[in-house]
């Protein structure tokens, strides 16, 4: 509790701000800013957006991951609700990366969708974390189904490195940009870097803000809830 | 464990209730591929038909594993029992192995005479791929069955639980009995089998690990 509320003021006066700042800025840097890609041409743009997304939904689910083992091993409910939290922010990009990962590859590729390794994970961590809300859904009223959740969040992240390993070695063309060697591919000006780099902050501050956001209702419904439960004590 | 274990063999044994339904159902699943690709086609496809056949059969049976006692209310009598819990999903795990081997040896069996596959030059080795299969299903599979047996939608859950976590053992399993099938040696399957292996100690330890969690109540 007391690190929520020394968090609290940064992030409900600070973040929302820099959040939309950063992003106005790195809307800027992204159409203005940055030189159109040699090969690619405008096309390549979006490659800004998709790979923050990519980060984005992993930063996500590795926070989920994390405060599910703190829950189950400190049990403390504030861990489930970040779990919580992490999880519906790592969807909500991991469905961006999906969605923007085939309209580039459609005009560069020549196709909306390919198995090759990267796609395969990502749309099997998708499904990994479909089913976590999809069980937090249907049994919201069960008093056991957090600690579920985590092991079902646990188990998942246990299981990216088996599913990376198995997919590459099942299709092994998706272009490795950041960690390209010199000259292939790769970003070549430094705008382009800067570029990444001010969209990168943008993403970064406004996964920390959803999160901040999506922790709180789930924090006040856990609250009214237990109001709730008083209040009909009370009255009988 | 032990204890748990001969239980819950003897009750299977004595009733072969699980086991011959598991068991037409996979001759049923068997039959229904080989309709739909054609004999000629379904031999092609035989490791896939193998394993998404003994997937969702298996999927059915891994989901009665702890029905029987929460049905008879004797749950708590086991949760009670001064053992490890741990010890409590190695017996449950090993119970729905020993099943699912069994099972799996008839299905080796029907795809061979249905589909005309011929026997592999190492059938140790096809043998090893698929207990090495067995063991990581069972245990993912064992330790959902504990997370879904309380949920009112379990019949529905279990499967989405599992399938997705079970990516990485479908793509070993198959690409290593397809090897195995087309006359391969172990050795020739050494990156699939070293997955294989990976999976089912990490499974086989989280489960022991994480089932405590699953049964506190």
């Amino acid at each position: 509790m007391t690190v929520r509320t020394r968090l609290a003021p940064i992030a409900e006066h600070v973040l929302p701000y820099a959040a939309t700042l950063t992003m106005l800025g790195a809307l800027w840097c992204v159409f203005i800013y940055a030189p159109d890609e040699r090969m690619q041409g405008p096309v390549q743009r979006i490659f800004y957006f998709h790979v923050n997304c990519a980060w984005s939904a992993f930063l996500g689910f590795f926070v989920a991951a994390g405060a599910s083992g703190l829950f189950l091993w400190r049990g403390r409910p504030a861990y489930d609700h970040l779990a919580q939290a992490g999880v519906q922010v790592g969807m909500l990009f991991c469905t961006m990366v999906l969605v923007t990962g085939p309209i580039w590859a459609r005009p560069i590729w020549g196709t909306w969708w390919t198995w090759d390794p990267r796609l395969t994970m990502t749309v099997i961590l998708w499904t990994i974390f479909a089913v976590y809300l999809l069980l937090r859904a249907t049994a919201h009223d069960d008093p056991e189904i957090a600690r579920y959740g985590a092991v079902l969040a646990l188990v998942g992240v246990l299981d990216i490195p088996l599913i990376m390993v198995s997919v590459r070695l099942w299709r092994g063309m998706h272009p490795s940009v950041i960690s390209a060697p010199e000259g292939k591919g790769g970003l070549e000006d430094p705008r382009m870097i800067t570029t990444l780099l001010v969209t990168l902050a943008a993403f970064l501050l406004l996964v920390a803000w959803l999160l901040w956001r999506r922790y709180e209702t789930l924090r006040l419904h856990d609250e009214i809830h237990n109001i709730e439960d008083r209040f009909t004590e009370v009255a009988a | 464990m032990w204890t748990i274990l001969r239980k819950d063999l003897l009750l299977e044994f004595r009733t072969r209730e699980a086991l011959s339904a598991l068991v037409v159902l996979m001759l049923l699943v068997l039959l229904t591929f080989t309709f739909a690709f054609d004999p000629a086609g379904a031999r092609e496809a035989a490791p896939a038909v193998l394993w998404v056949t003994f997937i969702f059969a298996g999927l059915l049976s891994v989901q009665r594993t702890f029905l029987l006692e929460r049905e008879n209310g004797s749950w708590y009598g086991l949760l009670l029992t001064p053992i490890d819990r741990g010890a409590i999903f190695v017996a449950k795990m090993l119970g729905n192995l020993i099943v699912l081997a069994l099972a799996q040896c008839v299905l080796l069996l029907l795809l061979m005479l249905f589909l005309q596959v011929p026997l592999p030059a190492a059938p140790g080795s096809l043998l090893i791929v698929n207990v090495l299969g067995l063991v990581g299903f069972s245990a993912l599979a064992t330790l959902f069955a504990a997370l879904s047996v309380r949920l009112r939608a379990r019949e529905m859950l279990l499967p989405l639980l599992v399938l997705p976590l079970l990516v990485p053992l479908v793509i070993c399993a198959v690409e290593a009995t397809r090897i195995v099938l087309a006359g391969g040696d172990l050795a020739s399957t050494g990156p699939w089998l070293r997955v294989l292996v990976t999976f089912d100690v990490i499974f086989t330890v989280a489960g022991w690990m994480l089932f405590e969690q699953l049964v506190q109540e």
